[in-house]
């Protein structure tokens, strides 16, 4: 199959689901709603009593839970993708003379394009919350550039469940503990003030350095090794999740 | 490696085709040639493994054993080119619900790389009576209208081999007939159908052949006359006149058990 036809394929099927996200944009304001509720929950109720140095809260906050935001915005790939192969459609378009993985990729960028939407909508709420960044443009281009890498690690991640959930109830349970993640990492909290174990665990977690990556993006500060090691976090998680939704898919498909 | 199909009026050739799932061996050994431009039924209970043989031949299942080739290409080794001469309508009908009924059509028709996409789209909807309901979103459809996107869906691209699983169940008499009225439109114009199904009535209205699956294999395969004439002895006397199909089958089944 051509290069051509497997791109054709894969923006026609992109159309088709991003048309599915314009007729339900609760799905984009569903996405939001939490991470926007606990921004306003930590920075007004529990801000006050949270130490993180010099940053205003907000700043500290906003990075992890544009992370929370994509974690639980990819559920709906999962959702998206167990629908097309519980109404058959999946087998269909695998029937037809299509490249056949274009129908993942269509709903992986499909991913990318929601997220981003949620993601734009929770800035938004942290601006007017009193967050602030004088990053300049190249600084911006990593921070987007690391979510989207995030967004497409967790989204192929999405697409084994999405494949093989026997239950509607499988393919949404399986994103709590990555929404869960940021809480025993830098996210909300530095992790000095944590116990042992817990610290040591929130040191090494991919959450961590990423966050703290964005955090200094943000901050004009320099990122230092946390940047080498949240990419790494992010390409391995990345290529592992791709490997691994692939195996499923090949064998759903034989 | 480019090798043209065999100029054969053979479109579907099974032979030996098996296929377990764990203990339970569905097909054991399935022998069905189906000739160009014909429609050959294939009945069988539930469970008989009718869509099985279907999701086999239109490479969306690997078989155990056996061989199967359709349009001429192995659905093993050239899947690619089985899936450009085939199409499939499913069990249940398979069709986007959040998507009209239009932009159903359209969106098969860009994937066939057909020209005129919305063209061809506008046809359908005309053919299949769907024109009020087609700037709808499919989910408002009733069973009927759904069958009959869901088979116009099908035929976008012009498939020369047509894969009908169950293309009836459900509907109602007006509509079935309309559905039957297609697929034998379809094969007047040189499409091969294969189609499963549990009506004994729709196999005897519309296929040219009818292939009986039971115990996973085929146990009788021929014309309606063929398969009258087929009713073991001890089974006519019972029949009072012409044996229907469904008088053959229950009495194939039953010899069978
Ligand atoms: N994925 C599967 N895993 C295990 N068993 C399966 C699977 N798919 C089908 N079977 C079994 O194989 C047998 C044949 O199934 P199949 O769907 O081919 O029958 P069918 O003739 O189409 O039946 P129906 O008329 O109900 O549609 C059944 O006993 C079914 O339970
Ligand atoms: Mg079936």
């Amino acid at each position: 199959m051509t290069t051509t036809a497997h791109l054709s394929d894969t923006t026609t099927l992109l159309g088709r689901s991003l048309r599915h996200i314009s007729r339900s944009p609760d799905t984009i304001i569903t996405t939001a709603i939490t991470p926007i509720a606990m921004l306003l929950l930590f920075v007004y109720v529990l801000g006050g009593s949270i130490s993180v140095g010099q940053e205003s809260y907000v700043n500290y906050l906003l990075p992890g839970i544009l992370l929370i935001t994509i974690a639980s915005g990819i559920s709906y790939t999962a959702f998206r993708l167990f629908t097309d192969v519980s109404t058959g459609l999946f087998e269909r378009l695998q029937s037809m003379p299509i490249t056949r993985s274009a129908v993942l990729w269509g709903h992986v960028l499909t991913s990318l394009v929601a997220n981003a939407v949620s993601l734009v909508l929770v800035v938004l709420v942290g601006l007017l919350m009193g967050f602030r960044s004088g990053a300049g443009v190249v600084a911006w281009l990593g921070v987007v550039g690391l979510l989207a890498l995030f967004t497409l690690a967790l989204t192929w991640l999405a697409v084994i469940p999405g494949l093989t959930a026997t239950s509607i109830d499988g393919v949404s349970g399986f994103s709590y503990p990555l929404i869960f993640l940021p809480f025993v990492s830098s996210a909300f909290v530095p992790t000095d003030g944590m116990p042992t174990a817990v610290g040591w665990f929130a040191e090494h977690q991919p959450v961590t350095s990423i966050v703290n990556t964005l955090r200094n993006l943000l901050a004009e500060q320099p990122v230092g090794d946390d940047g080498w090691i949240a990419l790494a976090w992010c390409v391995g998680l990345l290529l592992v999740a791709y490997a691994l939704a692939m195996r499923t898919y090949r064998r759903r498909i034989s | 490696m480019t090798t043209s199909p065999p100029l054969t009026a053979t479109a579907i050739a099974v032979a030996g085709l098996t296929k377990s799932y764990g203990d339970q061996r569905v097909l054991d050994g399935v022998d069905l040639t189906v000739r160009s431009g014909s429609i050959h039924a294939l009945l069988g209970s539930n469970g008989a493994g009718k869509t099985t043989v279907v999701r086999i031949l239109s490479t969306l299942l690997k078989a155990d054993g056996g061989t199967a080739t359709v349009a001429g290409h192995d659905v093993a080794t050239q899947p690619a080119e089985v899936r450009a001469a085939i199409s499939l309508t499913g069990q249940f009908a398979a069709v986007d619900d959040i998507l009209t009924g239009r932009e159903n059509l359209v969106l098969i028709a860009k994937l066939r790389h057909v020209d005129d996409p919305r063209g061809v789209a506008d046809q359908l909807l005309t053919r299949f009576d769907l024109v009020d309901a087609a700037d709808r979103r499919a989910a408002t459809y009733s069973g009927g209208m759904r069958r009959r996107l869901d088979i116009a869906m099908s035929l976008i691209g012009d498939p020369s081999v047509l894969f009908l699983d169950e293309p009836t169940t459900g509907l109602d008499p007006q509509a079935r007939l309309e559905v039957w009225r297609t697929i034998a439109e379809l094969a007047a114009g040189g499409t091969t159908v294969l189609l499963t199904t549990q009506y004994l009535d729709e196999a005897e209205h519309l296929a040219d052949r009818i292939a009986i699956l039971h115990g996973g294999r085929i146990i009788a395969d021929g014309t309606f006359a063929d398969l009258q004439a087929l009713l073991p002895p001890t089974e006519v006397e019972y029949v009072e006149k012409k044996p229907t199909l469904e008088d053959v089958f229950l009495a194939l089944v039953r010899h069978e058990q």
